[in-house]
């Protein structure tokens, strides 16, 4: 009799089941995707870079010595294209300060790579914005509606990835007009076909789910299952390429002003600086070398937070590293 | 499989259609020709006189239908800066930018699929992980940069040591080797066949081959070295880590285990069983990389000063000669097209799997 008064009653039972469901927290994909982000040490490192720039281009006035449009004539006794000098490394107490030296113009390069981080983050984001929109409606619109649009519109975004991207974009600027603004127009228009088909497949998936079968039985509208069931869904593969996009865009950014077709003196952008005292690499290497490094690192930073996200959010890579 | 290949290029006339259709609305249609070329002061009669003569004033349709007979017969105009036929200037400067892909692509794969299977083996070791953050590091470098920053380092800081590069040029000053068929002394009366003599000819590094002049070979090749690592570093990041990546896929399979459980060397069973297993997706990999290391070219050619197409594009670009910039798009583009189908068809031959679908 003793034996089965131990055995526990079936409320007390239920009662240990629903402490333990309620010590368990629950499971979010967010939640798991955060912890599983937080693991891998070059996402952290992309992170860390990440976020120093994005505090340098929101504080670029306080940090800046200079005005980054400055022409320091007359103002100090500075030359064009003057070696950095840092007090701490010798450079005499009586000197101003210089860290990256004095660009062709007798500007402060330091003051303009600091602000260059305002200009090429917004770059990256605005580019990739204005393609997510646009290539997530193309593809939304393809997928969804199928048929001859699906084909139409699919075949036109195969031609435009037919092109290595920078060319397609340097012609497109070509035939825009130099200028900051086309530039943008043209890297975020050579990015829009990776988005529409993103977008589209995971359609093509989700379209056929059971709850997309239920929502529609319930009477959803289109639109309100495109939004709030099929597009949600495809949501993580387009933060995973977005955020690889940035790093793209903002390189092909750089290499457009470069050619001298995007940012146009005296806007410190990275890319057009480094154009600007190329022929001076020999004599002042440190005008160089400074902008690339900047766009090395937001470039890097993304690419890196990228690749993490692309392993936190993939729940098949999820399912092999059990 | 034949129908598989036919199918393959029959869907992509499509595309090649839609790439002229885009290159033309490119320049005619959204642009204004006259305004890009002679500039925003140019009065409308200056303009009016410009379209007429290259034909701009004709309606959208006609324009197009004439633009893509032209670039059927493999004529792309003149270019409205030099006044020289597009494609004469393009087989003219195409050669260095050939040895200049060819010796890129050499860099990064012989440097690349090693770096990736050594990183596969040793995963997260420190090699592994060295290699894995400078592969990263290489396809967030600007090429232009890249290119630049070696200048300076093996033209100027290595000045006077071993290891000094020329940073510009083909050739030193001074070496002007005589093309190869003139030191055969071949007389040619096919003016075709002069052609393709005169285009192997300008292959520096084949030419210097070819007439015996060691001397000029070994300098041609020490002014390819700087810009091949400066093209070849973002391939040589992308072919390092997905060397890796399928490398380890391809370990983690049964066939690898029963290859250790027969009592394979470790070697044996990375390098036999393993690796050609894993190169199946590196020839998509070099395939893409070729379109990639064109663009990379305009760049790289104008720092190194070297006179093939990217610089001409480059020129084009500066001087806004759209004639020229809209050619080297299409060359381009369609180039692009005809390595992918190749890179797919390939696979018919590499993996058997594709074959029996």
């Amino acid at each position: 009799m003793s034996e089965i008064a131990k055995i526990p009653s079936s409320s007390e039972v239920a009662k240990l089941q629903a402490e333990k469901l309620r010590s368990d927290k629950p499971v979010t994909l967010w939640g798991t995707a955060r912890r599983r982000l937080f693991k891998r040490k070059s996402a952290i490192l992309g992170m860390v870079i990440l976020s120093i720039l994005v505090l340098i281009a929101i504080f670029a006035p306080l940090l800046a010595p200079y005005d980054p449009q400055q022409v320091l004539i007359g103002v100090e006794k500075v030359k064009p294209r003057q070696a950095p000098c840092i007090h701490l490394l010798g450079c005499p107490a009586d000197q101003p300060q210089h860290i990256m030296g004095i660009d062709g113009n007798v500007r402060d390069e330091f003051s303009r790579v600091l602000y260059g981080a305002r200009l090429s983050l917004l770059i990256g984001f605005t580019t990739v914005t204005f393609a997510i929109i646009v290539g997530t409606a193309i593809g939304a619109v393809a997928g969804y509606v199928g048929g001859g649009v699906d084909n139409v519109l699919m075949r036109f975004m195969d031609v435009l990835l037919a092109f290595p991207s920078l060319l397609l974009a340097i012609a497109l600027v070509t035939s825009l007009g130099p200028g900051l603004t086309n530039a943008l127009l043209a890297i975020a228009i050579v990015s829009i076909p990776a988005y529409a088909r993103v977008t589209r497949s995971a359609i093509l998936t989700t379209r056929e789910m059971d709850f997309v079968s239920a929502s529609r039985a319930l009477g959803g509208s289109t639109l309100y299952i495109l939004f709030q069931r099929i597009l949600p869904n495809s949501l993580t593969p387009l933060i995973v390429i977005g955020t690889l996009g940035i790093a793209t865009a903002i390189l092909d950014a750089a290499a457009l002003s470069f050619l001298g077709l995007g940012a146009q003196p005296p806007t410190p952008e990275w890319g057009a600086m480094l154009s600007a005292e190329r022929n001076q690499v020999f004599t002042a290497p440190y005008l160089v070398f400074y902008p690339g490094l900047f766009i090395i690192l937001v470039v890097l930073s993304f690419n890196l937070l990228g690749d993490g996200l692309r392993d936190a959010l993939d729940p098949r890579l999820a399912m092999k590293s059990k | 499989m034949f129908t598989y290949i036919l199918r393959r290029i029959l869907s992509s006339i499509p595309v090649l259609f839609g790439i002229l259709v885009v290159t033309f609305f490119l320049a005619r249609a959204l642009g204004d020709p006259c305004r890009a070329m002679l500039g925003e002061k140019a009065t409308p009669t200056v303009c009016a006189e410009f379209n007429h003569r290259y034909g701009f004033d004709k309606p959208k349709l006609v324009q197009f239908v004439d633009y893509v007979g032209q670039i059927a017969r493999g004529d792309f105009g003149v270019s409205l800066r030099y006044g020289r036929p597009v494609t004469q200037m393009m087989v003219e400067r195409l050669p260095t930018t050939l040895e200049l892909a060819f010796a890129a692509m050499l860099f990064a794969v012989i440097l690349g699929i090693p770096l990736g299977i050594i990183s596969a083996v040793r995963q997260n070791s420190s090699i592994d992980i060295g290699t894995m953050l400078v592969a990263n590091i290489g396809i967030s470098m600007p090429v232009f940069w890249l290119g630049l920053m070696l200048a300076y380092i093996f033209a100027l800081l290595l000045k006077g040591t071993p290891f000094q590069l020329p940073p510009s040029g083909r050739l030193s000053p001074g070496m002007s080797p005589d093309p190869f068929y003139v030191v055969w002394g071949l007389h040619v009366t096919s003016q075709g066949l002069a052609g393709v003599l005169e285009f192997i000819s300008r292959l520096n590094l084949v030419n210097a081959l070819l007439i015996w002049r060691w001397d000029i070979f070994w300098d041609a090749a020490r002014h390819m070295i700087l810009p091949a690592i400066a093209v070849g570093t973002i391939p040589l990041a992308l072919i390092a880590r997905m060397t890796r990546s399928s490398m380890l896929d391809v370990l983690g399979t049964d066939y690898i285990r029963t290859a250790r459980a027969k009592g394979a060397t470790r070697y044996t069973q990375v390098m036999k069983h393993a690796l050609r297993n894993a190169l199946l997706p590196l020839v998509t990999i070099i395939g893409l990389s070729l379109g990639s290391l064109l663009a990379g070219a305009v760049l790289t050619e104008t720092i190194f000063n070297l006179s093939g197409v990217g610089k001409i594009l480059y020129d084009a670009i500066t001087a806004r000669d759209y004639i020229i910039v809209q050619s080297f798009t299409v060359v381009i583009a369609v180039f692009f097209v005809v390595l992918n189908l190749i890179v797919d068809i390939s696979y018919i031959y590499l993996d058997p799997r594709v074959r029996l679908d």
